[in-house]
């Protein structure tokens, strides 16, 4: 374990996650978490100079579809799977803070 | 609300003002960017979604091929690079996106590298203008609509995934009205290539200002705010002008700007701030894996090149030639961002005077369909006006009604029984109010500018009085100065 991840760094990443941990579960996540970054160094080591970027593991490229509308669910059945919902939309609690 | 670009109101002295914009814009294709459920504004909520745009586990995004092709166009009408692209997730929880994250482009846009030139000449770099998609609507209930006091959102996903390219411009912009005729030939532009309505009353053009100042003369880039709520240009205006003489008087006082997001508040003409940017940003961008990139052909861009439409300012050209110097660059500017160009070109064509002609549609701001309008018609109004069968009051009627439906003017204007008077006749009526009110003809004749101008006035308003508004006021005066001069 190099411990390339600190305990606030794994809590920092668990609250964007909106995940809440215990100070034992958080020092866990940390070894695993800097466990991975430890094999992501292991590939940054090797000589890549002659392979070229690939952003993907499929050779494709440039997959689209025609602009034609294709019906949309029945809202009702969209609906019917929410926790809470007021007139046609979906109801959350009041959001504290603002969008992004 | 226009405003000559280039008049800005000053800015403490020794400031000088620095503005980065960032404009979201919806493109106009039929379907999202990622799903085909319908785009479209003003539908019943929730009624255009589908597990994609939902969000549900298994669903996968397809690339809209026509909002690959909008932005592209867009971009290469900005003279942007077209460059193979990769979509990334912006990730971020916050109930109008339904994933958890928002699809967009971050290191490897495909549009980058453009310019965007002002009427005025000023040109404004433009760094990148990237595709993703748009964010459901969230209503706060309760609290008299403040976010913080609400007691419950409710939230409507048409508008989740409908396709938006964001233009972030470099901060090349030096004072609000530059902001301002920045949107609206942007906004010219758009319309030109036909990828948005870009209505900013309707959102489907928002604007961002990334505001700072620094000392005249230095090339530093201070601590900048972005401000968002400015849903009209006369709101970015206002809110530029407010942000920098709030900065220019904290860094006078001694403080600095904390960098944060705020809001234009348009009732009480200030920014408040929002949310700190130094906690925010933590958006841990990756490729969506979900999607392969966009590598477009040479081609590709070649035949996006080849079809792009006369540009707003190759249009202003064209009418300014057409004119022989006659039509306002003011004028042409209005017309060009109401496409009433052609329209006034081939009236100029068909023999129109191209100042009155240009002057005419750019002022009448109460045709919202000049379909009925023809170039011969126009022209043929054009003709009235200038030799004087109608009066410029009567000539803007003629032409409401023509944009009516109402067909060729000299046929309008006698139904209503408009007709100028010109000539003998006019010059009779002028001679007669002269010997009746001799006093103040002699009056006018040795009198100073002002007291001529009054005088003018009182005499202009006689001759109306006994033609009953058939005179034109210009003819009037131009009676009354030839008169004076040929006086024994
Ligand atoms: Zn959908």
């Amino acid at each position: 374990m190099s411990g390339r991840i600190t305990r606030d760094e794994a809590a920092h990443v668990a609250r964007l996650a909106r995940l809440r941990f215990s100070d034992e579960e958080l020092d866990e996540l940390a070894a695993q978490l800097s466990a991975v970054l430890d094999h992501a160094a292991d590939v940054e080591a090797l000589d890549v100079t002659d392979i070229a970027p690939t952003s993907h593991p499929h050779p494709l490229v440039n997959v689209t579809r025609a602009d034609e509308v294709r019906p949309s669910l029945d809202r009702d059945e969209v609906l019917a799977q929410a926790p809470s919902v007021d007139d046609g939309q979906f109801r959350v609690p009041p959001i504290l803070g603002e969008a992004p | 609300m226009s405003g000559a670009p280039g008049r800005e109101a000053a800015l403490g002295d020794g400031w000088e003002l620095v503005v980065g914009l960032e404009v979201h814009v919806e493109l106009s294709t039929a379907t999202k960017l990622f799903c085909g459920c319908a785009n479209r504004f003003g539908d019943e909520p929730n009624t255009n979604v589908c597990p994609v745009c939902l969000g549900l586990p298994g669903s996968l995004p397809v690339v809209n091929a026509a909002a690959v092709d909008f932005a592209m166009r867009l971009g290469r009408a900005l003279g942007c690079e077209a460059r193979g692209a990769v979509f990334a997730r912006k990730n971020y929880f916050y109930p109008d996106m339904p994933k958890a994250y928002q699809i967009s482009q971050y290191d490897q846009p495909t549009n980058t590298d453009g310019r965007l030139e002002l009427p005025g000449g000023h040109t404004v770099g433009i760094e990148r203008a990237h595709i993703e998609e748009d964010t459901g609507k969230t209503t706060h209930i309760g609290g008299g609509g403040r976010i913080h006091d609400a007691d419950y959102a409710l939230v409507d996903y048409n508008r989740a995934g409908v396709p938006l390219v964001e233009i972030v411009s470099r901060p090349d912009i030096r004072g609000a009205e530059q902001a301002r005729a920045y949107v609206r030939e942007l906004r010219a532009i758009l319309l030109a290539v036909g990828v948005s309505d870009a209505r900013m009353e309707e959102g489907s053009m928002r604007v961002d200002a990334n505001v700072s100042v620094r000392p005249a003369g230095s090339d530093e880039l201070r601590t900048r705010c972005e401000i968002k709520n400015l849903s009209s240009l006369r709101a970015l205006g206002r809110a530029i002008v407010y942000e920098a003489q709030r900065h220019v008087d904290l860094w006078s006082g001694g403080e600095r700007p904390r960098q944060e997001t705020r809001h234009w508040d348009e009732a009480n003409g200030r920014t408040t701030p929002g949310r700190s940017k130094e906690d925010a940003d933590d958006y841990r961008y990756f490729q969506d894996p979900d999607l392969v990139p966009l590598a477009p052909a040479a081609e590709t861009v070649a035949a996006i090149d080849a079809a792009l439409p006369p540009l707003p300012a190759a249009r202003r050209a064209d009418l300014a030639a057409d004119g022989g110097g006659a039509v306002s660059a003011e004028d042409a500017a209005l017309l060009v961002e109401r496409g009433q160009d052609g329209l006034v070109r081939a009236a100029i064509a068909a023999g129109a005077d191209p100042g009155v002609a240009a002057t005419r549609v750019a002022n009448d701001l109460a045709v919202e369909d000049w379909a009925p309008v023809t170039p011969e018609g126009l022209a043929a109004l054009v003709a009235m006006e200038t030799s004087g069968r109608l009066t410029a009051t009567q000539s803007k009627q003629v032409l409401a009604e023509m944009a009516e439906g109402g067909g060729f003017p000299d046929a309008i204007a006698e139904r209503r029984g408009f007709q100028a008077m010109a000539g003998d006749d006019l010059a009779a009526v002028v001679d007669q109010v002269i010997s009746e009110n001799a006093e103040a003809w002699s009056r006018f004749c040795a009198g100073d500018e002002a007291e001529r101008k009054k005088l003018a006035g009182f005499l202009t308003g006689q001759v109306m009085r006994a033609t009953r508004g058939q005179a034109d006021g210009a003819a009037v005066n131009r009676l009354l100065a030839a008169r004076a001069r040929s006086r024994p």
